[in-house]
């Protein structure tokens, strides 16, 4: 990869092996083996003209713009050759635009032959302004048409899906997006049709573009064929303020740029990132980003009136004061205990664990706004903790990987940039993928994986009998480079972590765990769990706490030495009593694994502070809810689950939203306790200080119980949550709602046919809290199995039915 | 001046019934089939490789050397396909050869496969033409029932199944790697090469694609030896040749000759120009291949022959136009053509057919200008070479050519005054 600068030494360069060496416009420039001369040149410094070549797409060559002049072992080929199909040669001679007329003309041919049918509307197009073909047509086309014909026209736009629109004159046909969905994301919804001039992309009849990485097309349409519904005529590029940001939604952390205009996000886009999540973002990350500004969003403190017992709009003086107040009383009856939510910066998850030990005196705090289980914090803060992208799994780790076993985990659901990475890997050929779950699933497709399928809860002893059933997949796991990836929901499942570490033991493979939401990994951290300190220090090591106790300047022995309750723990001590006062971050307590235990512990507890953005399940309870900032107006970082810190600074400055940790700095101050949090910037310093500290290990010994069977009429629950769904990230967002899957159950025919049920029909699914009533469609899962979606549409799992993966339900035939 | 004829690819089309297996084999059929698989593979190669054979498609690639490219002992299968996907304008020699003779094919279809190690062969038909695709069915049945398909082929050990495959009605399939696609049941548009078929073809295997007239030409080289195949035609496009006659002429139709027969010779066996109306232009292989006039009646019809001249010989479908016929008109109706059978892959293709339609349309209509000229040469010219497959180079050959010979005609248009299309007289 080294480029000669010096003319006068082109016989002495050495040639690497694997490389090659060319001339490229007179100057020599060595290449490795198999490099598109396109790339080659662009290296050089040469940028030829493109449409069609991307990257990461494989060659198409179809547009015909990067046309260049080469020369072979002397003799030059009677044809101008396109360079993103052609690959460097040893000895090859090859002129670009800048020293052939005849490859200029090329490029400024095709340039006017692309033009003709192109319609004059930049003035309107979203792309004007970004557009390559604007771009390169003034720098490689002519600067009038000879065109003097018809041009040829096409309705306005067509909707392919809710969100994407497709202007179809405008379309340059690269075939950029119709790639895209066949290769990288294995959505192949759109596809070309007809032919010649007539030639367009489409999508079948009833089958739109229901691709949870469609937005990818539009950012590398190269045109303005390709636009969204969320953006289209909102802005003009060169109007747009461009911020790098991290999106926080999932646990990838993925790179993204976001746009906007007059202190409002109007748009945001795949930052380039290799090492994470390359050019790409799934739709969530790219869509919905307008829960920020939708208009019951708190801006103002509120504080509940004494008198009339609703909650009114108070000053932060007065907020902080009653909430300190509230909660010293509280801390000084039965305790206070922390929920803050899986969606924090590490900054202000940060505070969230001091203030819990410094200004509350307790280790009552736990991050997981979700089932959970002792098993999973003793795996976490055994083993996940500790690791990083320097001795874990990383994208890059997948990617090369020989083999992956995904437990309990649905990439594309619940990281949908692993999933791409996994499919990447897969369709080299190189990786081979296990996914141990229910059904096959469009991810177990689309990554050429296979199913290793059993009841809900048996996942730990289908772990426990690979070496036995399986030994394949064993021997794969056991090659250098292996993965296994654990997903959230295997906390709900008895001794799946057990199995797991047991099996990385074994094989030697190393374990990734997936959590679905942006803030768990950094929290975990910085210690929002009950039994950590941050930096991964046992709460019960009396060496960390002195540590942690020296660096905080607080006196020694005053942090408690004894492992806190978790979330469920801290629930049900609040509902009993045991608990005066609870600190809640952004929970949903529909999300918690038993929500009616949730409510009636927020009504127990006497005093409710509530750190959020809008009215969510908790604001009723509270009796102080104190505004904070959503992500694009604060800065900080969040720990992707490889343990990559993924920094990004503030997108919209000054609008007076405060992030968590300067609330909680300055309640703390109302509490005479220092954070020392006042800014992301002061938090990231203070946890800095602390550093990292010793692992502790774990004792993971969790018998993997056997399942039995349901029982008449009844079948064992399989559930996780759809990418798209009723998260309150995704609120305020239609087209992008209308993307999700389909909204149906999912059983085995032949256990359809025992329940009475018919694929098409209905079924009702049941618990003694409630019942839903969906349709149904048979896929392959195990017998006595009914999937549901945890959170999708009217298909409330926890809420309605109180149940989780792997709890009996109910079944019975149903009507709508 | 013409030499008495031996037919040899056309020899039984005279013949009653000649399309069944009863006929082909009274007539010598499946004799070189029994030869061939007594023979070593690769001495079937050298055989084709000495005979000279050339590919009929167009390109007049040695066809010997296109077998020897399939890499043996690689571990995959590998796979014979026959181009009958015969669409050029003015073309009409394959199905007439798989109307009358279809067992020809399906002989040389069988030594073929032998020769280069395939088990499955397909024959990609168009789609328009359902009575040959019966025909050839019907003769595959009758292969099958005869043993000459199936397992154990005549007891030499040697499987192969053989599958007639319609098109759906698309140009762009008769370009090798499109109908690949297309056969693959995908969107029939040509692929990147390399890589070439004869690594990575149909389904990713080693794969020869050639023509039926190709393929039907192997039983009689198997038979009659490489050197007395040599013996007909000229040093390096030896063999005989179907030339398809259409157009102005007495009598149109198939003329077999060998090749590097002119056409002056070839109008002598059609019965000369119909009505005795002078010959003003012609293609001496379809639609694709820049035109001739008059001047060239003596240039020999073989792949050196036409290509000195400034042309192809293609596929040898000569259509002669008399001077009643405008050359702008013919252009436009060629180009009108090009531009509905354009598969919409890459840009000079697609567009510049779309653009150079309209303003030959413009200009046949009497509203050209003298610069429209200049814009369909330049316009010419950035497709030439430039596309993605040789479909755009085919089209604007009789566009290039038209205005070479004839650009009187072409200014004639532009001559805002007249009343009558330039060139439609005499």
């Amino acid at each position: 990869m080294t480029i000669a600068p010096d003319k006068s030494t082109t016989d002495d360069i050495v040639v690497p092996e694997g490389h090659v060496k060319l001339v490229i416009d007179g100057e020599t420039v060595v290449a490795p083996k198999g490099e598109l001369l396109i790339r080659t040149a662009e290296r050089l410094g040469t940028v030829i003209p493109r449409f069609c070549d991307h990257p990461l797409l494989e060659p198409a060559g179809a547009c015909r713009q990067c046309l260049v002049e080469v020369e072979m072992g002397g003799r030059p080929m009677p044809k101008p050759q396109a360079s993103c199909t052609m690959t460097v040669a040893d000895g090859m001679v090859v002129k670009t635009q800048l020293t052939s007329p005849v490859a200029d003309k090329a490029q400024q041919g095709v340039m006017e032959l692309l033009l003709i049918n192109h319609p004059l509307d930049c003035p309107i197009c979203d792309k004007g302004g970004e557009c390559p073909l604007q771009n390169q047509a003034i720098a490689h086309g002519r600067s009038d048409s000879r065109f003097h014909e018809h041009k040829r026209t096409f309705p306005k736009p067509i909707n392919i899906s809710t969100q994407v629109l497709l202007d179809r004159e405008r379309c340059v046909l690269c075939q950029r997006c119709t790639r895209f969905s066949a290769q990288i994301a294995g959505d192949p919804f759109i596809e070309l049709l007809e032919r010649g001039s007539q030639q367009q992309i489409g999508v079948a009849k009833e089958k739109p573009f229901q691709s949870y990485f469609s937005g990818n097309t539009i950012q590398i349409c190269p045109v303005g064929a390709l636009t969204s519904a969320a953006y289209r005529f909102r802005a003009r590029p060169f109007d747009l303020v461009s911020t790098p940001s991290i999106c926080e939604h999932c646990s990838s952390g993925c790179a993204e740029r976001t746009d906007w205009r007059r202190g409002k996000v109007q748009r945001k886009l795949a930052g380039d990132d290799p090492q994470v999540n390359e050019e790409w973002i799934c739709d969530k990350g790219r869509f919905a980003f307008r829960y920020a500004t939708t208009g019951d969003r708190f801006t103002r403190p509120l504080v509940r009136d004494a008198e009339s017992g609703e909650l009114r709009e108070s000053s932060w003086t007065e907020a902080l004061q009653v909430a300190a107040a509230g909660l010293t009383a509280a801390r000084d009856a039965n305790g206070v205990g922390v929920l803050p939510g899986g969606r924090l910066t590490v900054e202000d998850a940060y505070a969230y664990s001091k203030f819990a030990r410094i200004a509350l005196h307790t280790n009552d705090i736990d991050f997981r706004a979700r089932p959970h289980s002792a098993e999973e914090l003793e795996f976490l803060s055994g083993t996940t903790v500790f690791t990083n992208p320097d001795n874990g799994v990383t994208f890059g780790g997948i990617e090369s990987a020989p083999a992956a076993l995904l437990v309990a985990f649905e990439p594309e659901e619940e990281a949908p940039i692993v999933f791409l990475r996994l499919r990447k890997a897969a369709r080299k050929g190189t990786t081979k993928v296990f996914h141990l779950g229910q059904f096959t699933t469009p991810a177990v497709e689309k990554t050429f994986g296979t199913l290793l399928a059993c009841v809900p809860g048996a996942e730990a002893n289908a772990l426990n009998a690979l070496p036995e059933h399986a030994s394949d997949v064993v021997d794969l796991l056991s090659k250098p480079g292996a993965v296994i990836l654990v997903g959230e929901r295997a906390a709900v499942i008895p001794g799946a972590f057990t199995a797991v570490a047991r099996l990385a033991e074994r094989t030697g493979a190393k374990v990734a765990w997936i959590p679905r939401r942006a803030g768990e990994r950094g929290a975990l951290a910085v210690g929002a769990v009950p039994n950590l300190l941050p930096g991964g220090r046992h709460v019960a090591n009396a060496t960390a706490r002195t540590e942690v106790e020296r660096t905080w300047g607080v006196e020694e022995g005053s942090l408690p030495a004894t492992p806190g309750r978790d979330t469920t723990g801290i629930l049900e001590a609040a509902a009993a009593g045991q608990l005066s006062g609870l600190v809640v971050g952004g929970v949903d307590p529909f999300d918690l694994p038993d929500p009616r235990l949730a409510e009636k512990a927020l009504a127990a507890a006497g005093f409710v502070v509530s750190l959020e953005l809008r009215p969510s399940g908790v604001t009723a309870y509270a009796d102080v809810v104190l505004p904070i900032a959503p992500a694009v107006e604060k800065a900080g970082s969040y720990l992707n689950w490889e343990g990559r810190h993924r920094v990004f600074g503030t997108t919209l400055e000054g609008t007076g939203a405060l992030p968590d940790c300067r609330v909680l700095d300055t309640l703390a101050v109302e509490m005479d306790a220092d954070l020392f949090t006042q800014t992301p910037a002061a938090s990231a310093a203070d946890l800095a200080r602390l550093g990292e500290g010793a692992p502790s290990g774990s004792s993971l010994n969790v018998a993997a119980p056997l399942v039995s069977p349901a029982g008449p009429g009844k079948a064992v629950l399989a559930t996780w949550h759809r990418l798209i769904g009723n998260g309150s990230l995704q609120v305020d967002e239609p087209h992008l709602a209308g993307t999700a899957r389909p909204v149906v159950a999912k059983i085995a025919e032949t256990t359809a046919a025992q329940f009475g049920l018919t694929s098409g029909g209905f079924v009702t699914v049941s618990t003694d809290r409630g019942a839903i009533t969906l349709p149904v469609e048979t896929d392959d899962l195990p017998e006595g199995v009914i999937w549901l979606p945890t959170n999708s549409g009217d298909v409330t799992v926890r809420a309605t039915l109180g149940a989780g993966h792997g709890s009996i339900v109910s079944v019975s035939g149903g009507t709508s | 001046m013409v030499d008495p004829l031996t037919p040899v690819l056309t020899k039984r089309w005279t013949e009653p019934r000649s399309w069944t297996i009863e006929t082909y084999e009274r007539t010598g059929g499946y004799t070189a089939l029994p030869k061939a698989l007594k023979a070593h593979p690769d001495q079937l190669i050298q055989q084709c490789k000495d005979s000279g054979l050339r590919g009929r498609g167009g390109a007049g690639f040695p066809t010997g050397m296109k077998w020897g490219f399939i890499p043996q002992g690689d571990g995959k299968p590998h796979y014979l396909v026959i181009n009958a996907d015969e669409g050029e304008p003015g073309t009409c020699k394959d199905i007439p050869t798989m109307m009358a003779d279809p067992h020809s094919l399906i002989e040389g279809v069988i030594i073929t496969s032998y020769a280069i190690r395939a088990n499955f062969a397909a024959i990609y038909v168009r789609g328009e033409v359902l009575h040959c695709i019966r025909r050839l069915n019907a003769a595959v049945r009758e292969a099958y029932a005869k043993g000459y398909l199936g397992k154990d082929i005549l007891g030499s050990g040697f499987d192969l199944d053989v599958v007639i495959h319609a098109g759906a009605g698309a140009y762009i399939c008769g370009e090798e790697t499109a109908l690949l696609d297309s056969l693959e049941g995908r969107r029939g548009q040509p692929r990147l090469k390399p890589p070439f078929p004869a690594t990575s073809g149909l389904y990713a295997s080693p794969t020869v694609v050639n023509n039926v007239e190709t393929i039907a030409s192997v039983p009689f080289i198997v038979n009659g030896g490489a050197d007395w195949f040599r013996e007909m035609g000229r040093d390096r496009s030896p063999g005989p040749k179907i030339y398809s006659l259409s157009g102005h002429v007495t009598r149109p139709g198939q003329y077999e000759a060998p090749m590097g027969t002119t056409l002056r010779q070839l109008l002598d066996m059609a019965g000369g120009m119909k009505d005795g109306i002078p010959l003003k232009f012609w293609t001496p292989g379809g639609s694709s291949t820049p035109l001739f006039t008059a001047e060239h009646l003596d240039v020999p019809l073989d792949f050196e022959g036409a290509a000195e001249a400034g042309s192809m010989l293609g596929t040898t479908a000569l259509q002669i136009f008399n001077e009643t016929v405008s050359v702008p008109w013919a252009v436009m109706k060629w180009t009108e053509f090009y531009k509905h059978e354009s598969c919409g892959k890459c840009t000079p293709c697609r567009e510049g057919t779309y653009w150079l339609v309209q303003i030959l349309q413009r200009m046949v209509a009497g509203n050209g200008t003298a610069s429209d000229i200049d814009t369909l040469l330049d316009v010419c010219d950035n497709i030439l070479g430039r596309s993605f497959c040789a479909l755009g180079d085919g089209a604007v050959s009789p566009i290039t050519s038209g205005i070479k010979y004839f650009k009187d005609e072409f200014l004639a248009l532009c001559d805002q005054n007249s009343k009558v299309l330039a060139g439609a007289n005499a």
